[in-house]
This record gives structure tokens, C-alpha cells and sequence, in this order.
């Protein structure tokens, strides 16, 4: 009888039910999906290294996916608890009729089997079905070819929603257990009597924590932005997080009483068709619904942020690859370590290696049994020069104390990198950059890691004048030009001093380079001579003498393909978890509310409110409950994706507009998509 | 005085063909402007049927009903909306206030659904409220106020639009004696100073007496029609029982 009671109940509750469900099918469908990542790569001819990084990308995915878990869970026990309290009557006629509180908990431990029984089969079919989409994606970020295209079903990752669902359902049905064995009868039976009290709340106070919130956020907002670079550690960045929660709450509660306000003062607004009725309703939820609104507001925010700073590392390290990395390898090697014998000991270089420090590239290479240049189609060899003469305390010159006041965590006295001319061009031609001349007295600096070039502008707008190798040079720009000599996968070039040929000392040599592209053009011979290069470490001779160190395209690829994959899943995994919980609270809440906005609609057709009106006011009033906080979310956003862009500098930002309009799309897509369902079943069910 | 309501041969059935209620079978009556009449009845006799299909929330089955010429049958959609929006005015037995509301903001609504501009509201408002004699409780909510005075506010409500007819369903059914005879005197005060035509539905043979004319149904046929006269609200009242009485007891609770 309990069990046919509990049938009956879901399917008699399915519009209080519908959106509930439609969230948890979706989140056990997304926890499949990204779990079941691995299972869809083994099928597909990816390379070893990509191997490893998708090993990597998996053990942090299912980190992630225990804190995701708790975020499903924590929605899970919230939603129960909403659509229990729907219910109070209903368990009070059980109670009044004798049924035990036991039974009751029997009837809700069958409900939320039968819900978490369904949602597992169709959110796995779902997910299984997806995971084929999935595969697609993966293929085409891994550059994998997928001729032996196979449907897969992971069972490690159904088991493992399976385990992790369980375990929330669990809890559920518990939690279910304990509210029930709580309540009082009296309660049960008078809640939907006992009116819902308006407060109003005083409009002084409220403009005053308005006001005071702002300034908060603010200061937070300032801190985070303009004056980031106070900010060294890491847990410098705790304070402005928390003011900005506190300011979030408080911007929340003042605004639900002052919105309330602000219109009543404004009769021919206020009294304008159903705008008194749509005010009021808005209001009385948000006043009680503060809490949630503000951690909705957050999640929001962090999405958006999330998101939009994984889209653009994403695209940026793609963009980056092609520009950053134009050639197929890079070697060098130092040069006159001994020159400072005890910084390079201090780094952990031996004695033999030190001394031997004055053998090139090329020639370093042979001593290690390999003739590097028989390899390359065609290379070029280029020199850096460093000196103690030319430090950033030097190129900064009068503006040295004013940025180390600004940023003193920076090493000043760390020696430039010095090159000539003439064999920054050489690189340039070889990169496809741009090339430069130089008069007697000229010199250029060279960077692209952009708050160097912030710092280092400065001191070229200032004509700073500096001394190389005794010669006083004069800046040709003031700005510091583009460009870099080390390939990477980031704009990390700090800086490069170029000189005339004629001021170079060539005692002070500090790097030799040489550049060039394979003659092998396949994926798989490279990565088979790059084997028998890296094979060279093991050689003995390593203690003595130093192996030169590479940069190629092939492992800045490898290694920038792996990382953009794995901040695309884990920022879509994130975000839309975080996006249909923060939706679906909104929707339930306002779905769940329906019965009694039912009556009040009714009330307005007798008064002869006509649909149009009617259906008008029902969207205003969900779209202003649904926009309030994704507002405010936006709001912090502006500032947070500008201090996002301050860490992620590296990167750059040139993609930085395309990955928001991305994350723009991907709202509008899911959040858009619960406000549209749940204006529809608002309709349906006030109809 | 010209006929405002013109009940002419309504029916109304329910159910399917198997198993048919007559509501309402064969009904006719009219109701000059400026007239109270009250409907009486046991509960099942149709009456508050007929007050649903006067009012437009239901529809009849055959017959038509006139009010002012317009055969409001034959209204539909959105001139159905306009026509209860302007031309009546609602009481019901729970009051049906919006609790969200204050008691001023619910009179205004009624007004602005209407689209009156914010202008004229707040003396239409404050003119009603004085009328009804709920000043004192226009900045309340509805959860703050008697069942009395929630009456009163979905009476001003009602009128405040200046309808043409006010329908009331039970307004005194929710009320405690003494709320109900203020309210019924507001009536009188409506209907005599403010010529205002009013419908009321009731089992009550005390707030029937209030009316000036009282139509009995039963089983969805017209039984009887008292009218008042010149005689005062006691005597009425006794006649009214008279006639209750002769129903037999059906109309139980009304004494």
C-alpha cells in the first residue's frame, strides 16, 4: 500500500517534480560524461605524452568531481526539503489518520528511490549517448583520428555515478528520516493557514547598508583590480573574497526592501496595470530567500569567471602555439659560467660543468655523440650577452626606485639578456617577426611579457639612457617592441636589450643558440628523433658537460594541447553543474510557489485582468526573480574576469572577448533554457 | 427605472449523458438598476451557478442573459475580460484579497487593471474607503485586519470601479454576526445613497433581509419572489422565514 502510495505521489506531483528531475537526470548525465573521458581516448590513436596528460586530466577531474558532488549533493537535500514542506498538509492527514511517522518515512524512502532509480537509468542512458558527442570533441582536441570510430560504455564511470548518486540518495532519504521525526502535527496541518508576515523593512536602514555594502564591494572590487599588485600571496586574495560574500548579502537585503520602496514612490509606475501585484510578489520571495539568492548570485559569478578564464586560456594557448612556438627546435646552452662560479654552484652545477662552459651548441652536442646540425634543413646560431655592468637597476635608471615602491618583489639586480642586432634580425627572419635597425647610439628592448612591459615602458618613455660595455646607448622607441628568442607556449619573454654589433664584448657571451627546422616533417619521425635527443641524458658525460636545453614545437604542442583540454573539461564540467544548481533552485522555488500563485491569478481574472496581462505580469515576475542575481553576478564579474586577466597575463588577452562571448552563449543556453521551463510550467500550472 | 439584468431561460448541465445534474433548469428573472436582490437556496439548488454564469466565469448551456442590451453569452476572449473588468464588481465569501497586498494597493489594483492613471487612483481610493468606513486599515495587510474589515475591503474593491452590478457570493458566510450586520448595512448605504444594483447569494435568511427583493430557487427552478414593500427589515426577515420554512427545511441554518 505504501509503495502504490508513493507511485501515486510522484506522478501526481510531477509538475512540482518535472524540474527537479530534469536537474538531476542532467547532473547524473554531465557526472558520467566527464568521468567516462578516458574510456573515449583509449579507442583513439593519441601519442604517449597525450596519454600521460589525459591520465593527469582524469585524476583531476575526479577531484573535481568529489567537490561537484557536494554541489549536487547540497542541491539534492535542498530541493527534498522544499518540496517535503510543499507537503505538510498531506503528511498531516497521514498522521491525523494514524499512520506512524515510520510509515511516512517509508512512503519518502520509496519516493526517493523510485526518483534516484529513474534519474540513474535515463541520466546513464543520456550520458552514455553524449559521451559519443564527447568523443568527437576529445578526437578533435587531441588531434586524433577517428577512422575506428566505436561506441563505448564506460562501466568504471557508471559505477562510479552509481556509488556517488547512492550515496547522495542516501543521504536524502536520512535527512527525509530526521524532518519527519521532528515535526510537529500541529504544524504539518496549519502551515498552509499561518500567512506569510510582510515585514517591511526600514528604508533608512536599508539605504544605509546599501551604501555601506557598496563601499565593500568597492574596496574589494579595488583591490582585486587597480591594486593587484599588493596582492602577493596567496592568501592576500582571502579579504576581498570575503568582503565581497558579506558586501554580496548585504546589497541583497537592502535592495529587497529598497526595490519595493523605491517603486511605491513612484505612484504611476507603481500603480500602472499589474506592476503593484508583480513588485509585491517579486519582493515577498526575495525577502525570504536572501541566503539562497546570495549564493546563487556567487555561483553565477564564479561560472562566469570560470568560464570565461578557462575559454580564454584555452584559446589563447591555441593562438599562442602558432605565434610562440613558429619553429621546430630551439637549443642552447651557457656559456662563461665560470665568470660566476659561485651563483651557478648555488644553482647545483658541477665543477667539471662549469669549466667546460665554453664549448657551443653544435660542437656540445658532438661531445655527446651527436651531430646536431645533420638533422635540420636549416638553422641559424645566435649569441646572448649578459653583464653585471647591465642590470634592471641600469635599464630602469631614474625610475628604479619609483618601481620598486610600485612592485618590490621583482629582482632588480638580475642581468639583462644583451643581444646584437644582427642576430636578433637572424632569429626575427626565422620566426617571421619583425626585424629592426639601429643607429651607433640606439638600443631596443625587446619583450612580451606585458607588467615587464608596463614597468619597462616607463623607463623608455623617460629616454632612459644606458650604459653597455661603456658605450651610452639611447632608447630607439619608447615602447618596448615585440618579440621573443625563446619558443614557450606563454608570452614570458621579461626582456631583451638589443645593441649595435660594434658595442658587444664578446668575452661577456652568456647563451648560445642554435635554431632551425627538421628536415623530417611526419608527426611520428619527430617524435622519434626528439626520443633519441632526450635519450642523450642518460649518457654519463652529463655530469661533466652540459646537455644543451631545448625548446621544440612538438612538446610546447603536446604539452599546450593537454593543458587546453584540460581547462576546457573542467571549466565546462564546472560550470554547468554550478549554472542548472543555481537555475534549479530558482525554478523549483519559484515552480514550487505556484499553487499559491495560482489562487492569486485566479483573483486577478476575476477582477478582469485579461492573459495578455496576466501572462505579461507571470514573465516580469519570473525574468526579475531569475535576472536579480545574475545582475549583480555580472556586476562582480567585470572585476573578476580583470583580476582573472592579471594573473593569466602569461596568456594574454587578445582572446579574452570571444572566450566571454562564449560563456555569454553557454548562459543564455542553460540558464536561459530554466527560466524559459519554468515560465511554461508557471503558466500551465496557473491556467 | 429600465431592466440592468435580464436572466432570460437559462439552463445549465453538468456531467456527461449518462448522468445529468441540472443545475440550473428553465430559470428567468430580471433586476431593475438600483435594486438589492438577494438569491436564496439549499446548497445544490443552483445558486451559485447562476452567479457563476452571470458573472462570466461559467457559461450556460442554453438561454441568454442581458445586461444593459449586451448579451454577455456571446462575449468572448478579451471583450469577456473588459466586460468583467468594467461593467462588474466581485464579493466573495473568502474576500479573495491579495495577500501580498495592502488593503489600499488591493482596492487600487482593481483600478489600474483598468488602467486609470496613478492620478485619479488615490482619491478614488480614499473616496471608497471612506464610504466603507476602512480608512484606518488601508495600509494594512490582510493578514492585519477582521475578517470584517477584509470584507469591507473587497466590498470597496468591488465598487470602486463604479460597475454596474456588484455580484456578491456569501459575503457574509466567513463573518461573524456583528461584521455581518455592518457589512449589510454598508449595502444599504450603497444601494440607497449610491444607487448602486447589487446580487447577492446567500443562505442566510438575516442577510437576505437586508436585500429589497429576495428570489428563493430550488432545484434549479425559480420558487418564490419576495419583495420588501414598505415593510421594515423584522417583518421582512419573518417572511422570509415563512417562505424558507415552506422549502422544508432544506434551507437548513438559515433560522
Amino acid at each position: 500500500m505504501l509503495f502504490k502510495l508513493s507511485l501515486k505521489n510522484i506522478t501526481k506531483s510531477f509538475k512540482d517534480y518535472a524540474i527537479y528531475f530534469l536537474t538531476l537526470i542532467l547532473g547524473v548525465a554531465i557526472f558520467y560524461v566527464f568521468n567516462a573521458l578516458d574510456s573515449q581516448t583509449v579507442m583513439m590513436n593519441v601519442s604517449s605524452s597525450a596519454q600521460d596528460i589525459i591520465k593527469l586530466m582524469m585524476n583531476m577531474l575526479s577531484g573535481v568531481s568529489v567537490f561537484v558532488s557536494f554541489i549536487l549533493g547540497f542541491l539534492i537535500i535542498y530541493a527534498s526539503r522544499f518540496l517535503i514542506k510543499r507537503r505538510n498538509k498531506e503528511f498531516g492527514i497521514y498522521l491525523t489518520l494514524g499512520m506512524s511517522r515510520r510509515k511516512i518515512s517509508l512512503i519518502l524512502f520509496f519516493e526517493t528511490l523510485f526518483i534516484g532509480l529513474i534519474s540513474l537509468i535515463i541520466g546513464i542512458g543520456l550520458g552514455t549517448i553524449l559521451s559519443q558527442f564527447m568523443s568527437l570533441l576529445v578526437a578533435n582536441m587531441f588531434e586524433a583520428d577517428l577512422t575506428k570510430f566505436t561506441f563505448v560504455f564506460s562501466k568504471a564511470s557508471a559505477l562510479k555515478t552509481v556509488i556517488y548518486f547512492g550515496i547522495m540518495y542516501l543521504l536524502v532519504m536520512i535527512f527525509n528520516t530526521v524532518v519527519i521525526s521532528k515535526c510537529k502535527l500541529i504544524d504539518l496541518l496549519a502551515s498552509s493557514k499561518t500567512n506569510e508576515k510582510i515585514k517591511l523593512k526600514n528604508p533608512y536602514l536599508c539605504v544605509i547598508i546599501f551604501i555601506i555594502a557598496s563601499i565593500i564591494l568597492g574596496k574589494a572590487y579595488y583591490m582585486v583590480t587597480y591594486d593587484v599588485h599588493t596582492l602577493s600571496e596567496v592568501t592576500d586574495i582571502i579579504k576581498p573574497i570575503i568582503m565581497g560574500v558579506i558586501a554580496t548579502f548585504l546589497i541583497i537585503w537592502s535592495l529587497s526592501g529598497l526595490i519595493l520602496r523605491i517603486s511605491m514612490s513612484r505612484p504611476k509606475f507603481y500603480y500602472k496595470g499589474l506592476n503593484s501585484f508583480t513588485i509585491r510578489q517579486f519582493s515577498s520571495k526575495i525577502n525570504t530567500t536572501v541566503v539562497s539568492m546570495t549564493i546563487i548570485c556567487l555561483m553565477l559569478f564564479i561560472t562566469i569567471c570560470f568560464l570565461s578564464a578557462c575559454l580564454t586560456i584555452k584559446n589563447s594557448m591555441n593562438a599562442n602555439m602558432k605565434k610562440l612556438a613558429p619553429v621546430d627546435a630551439q637549443f642552447a646552452t651557457l656559456m662563461n659560467m665560470d665568470k660566476d662560479y659561485d651563483y651557478y654552484r648555488g644553482f647545483g652545477y658541477s665543477d667539471n660543468q662549469i669549466k667546460n662552459s665554453h664549448i657551443k651548441v653544435t660542437d656540445m652536442f658532438k661531445i655527446f655523440g651527436m651531430d646536431i646540425t645533420k638533422y635540420f634543413k636549416e638553422y641559424i646560431e645566435v649569441n646572448t650577452y649578459a653583464t653585471h655592468g647591465l642590470t634592471m637597476n641600469d635599464t630602469l635608471g631614474s625610475k628604479l626606485q619609483m618601481m620598486k615602491d610600485k612592485f618590490p618583489f621583482l629582482n632588480y639586480s638580475t642581468e639583462e639578456t644583451i643581444m646584437k642586432i644582427s642576430d636578433y634580425n637572424k632569429v626575427a627572419a626565422m620566426y617571421g617577426n619583425k626585424k629592426y635597425t639601429l643607429k651607433k647610439d640606439e638600443y631596443i628592448i625587446i619583450a612580451d611579457f606585458e607588467s615587464l612591459v608596463k614597468i619597462r615602458n616607463v623607463a623608455l618613455e623617460n629616454n632612459e639612457v644606458i650604459k653597455v660595455f661603456n658605450h651610452s646607448l639611447k632608447p630607439k622607441y619608447q615602447k618596448c617592441q615585440d618579440g621573443f628568442i625563446d619558443m614557450s607556449s606563454n608570452h614570458i619573454n621579461t626582456g631583451i636589450v638589443v645593441v649595435p654589433d660594434e658595442v658587444i664584448d664578446e668575452n661577456y657571451l652568456n647563451q648560445n643558440y642554435i635554431i632551425g627546422n627538421y628536415k623530417v616533417k611526419d608527426k611520428d619521425k619527430i617524435a622519434a628523433l626528439e626520443n633519441k635527443i632526450n635519450a642523450l641524458r642518460k649518457n654519463p658525460k652529463v655530469t661533466d658537460y652540459l646537455l644543451p636545453s631545448g625548446n621544440t614545437k612538438y612538446d610546447i604542442r603536446e604539452a599546450t594541447i593537454g593543458l587546453s583540454a584540460m581547462v576546457t573539461f573542467i571549466g565546462i564540467y564546472l560550470g554547468i553543474i554550478f549554472l542548472i544548481s543555481s537555475a534549479a533552485i530558482l525554478a523549483l522555488k519559484e515552480l514550487s510557489e505556484s499553487s499559491d500563485n495560482r489562487e492569486r491569478f485566479i483573483m486577478l481574472r476575476k477582477l478582469g485582468a485579461d492573459e495578455k496581462m496576466i501572462n505579461k505580469a507571470l514573465f516580469r515576475q519570473i525574468l526579475i526573480f531569475f535576472m536579480f542575481p545574475l545582475v549583480l553576478a555580472l556586476i562582480h564579474s567585470v572585476f573578476g574576469i580583470m583580476f582573472a586577466m592579471n594573473i593569466l597575463e602569461v596568456f594574454g588577452k587578445e582572446e579574452l572577448f570571444s572566450s566571454i562571448i562564449m560563456t555569454a552563449i553557454f548562459i543564455v543556453f542553460i540558464y536561459g533554457g530554466y527560466f524559459l521551463i519554468t515560465y511554461l510550467c508557471s503558466k500551465n500550472i496557473i491556467k | 427605472m429600465g431592466n440592468l439584468l435580464n436572466v432570460s431561460k437559462i439552463e445549465k448541465y453538468y456531467g456527461s449523458r449518462s448522468s445529468l445534474t441540472k443545475a440550473i433548469d428553465d430559470l428567468s428573472f430580471k433586476v431593475d438598476r438600483g435594486e438589492f436582490v438577494a438569491i436564496m437556496g439549499a446548497s445544490g439548488s443552483g445558486k451559485t451557478t447562476l452567479l457563476n454564469v452571470i458573472s462570466t466565469i461559467d457559461k450556460v448551456t442554453s438561454g441568454h442573459i442581458y445586461i444593459d442590451e449586451t448579451d454577455i453569452t456571446k462575449l468572448k476572449g478579451n471583450n469577456l475580460n473588459k466586460f468583467r473588468r468594467e461593467e462588474l464588481g466581485f464579493i466573495f465569501q473568502d474576500f479573495n484579497l491579495l495577500d501580498t497586498l495592502t488593503a489600499y494597493e488591493n482596492i487600487a489594483l482593481a483600478l489600474s487593471i483598468q488602467r486609470t492613471s496613478a492620478n485619479d487612483l488615490e482619491h478614488k481610493v480614499k473616496d471608497v474607503a471612506e464610504k466603507l468606513d476602512i480608512k484606518n486599515v488601508l495600509n494594512k495587510y490582510p493578514y492585519q485586519m477582521s475578517g470584517g474589515q477584509k470584507q469591507r475591503v473587497a466590498a470597496a474593491r468591488a465598487i470602486v470601479t463604479n460597475p454596474k452590478i456588484i455580484l456578491a457570493d456569501e459575503p457574509t458566510g466567513s463573518l461573524d454576526s456583528k461584521s455581518a450586520k455592518m457589512l449589510l448595512e454598508r449595502f444599504n448605504y450603497l444601494n440607497e445613497e449610491l444607487k448602486a444594483t447589487i446580487l447577492m447569494v446567500t443562505h442566510d435568511a438575516f442577510t437576505a433581509s437586508y436585500a429589497t427583493r429576495v428570489i428563493f430557487i430550488k432545484d434549479g427552478k425559480l420558487f418564490k419572489e419576495l419583495y420588501r414593500g414598505d415593510k421594515n427589515r423584522k417583518e421582512f426577515f419573518e417572511d422570509i422565514i415563512d417562505v424558507v420554512t415552506l422549502l422544508g427545511g432544506e434551507l437548513e441554518g438559515a433560522l
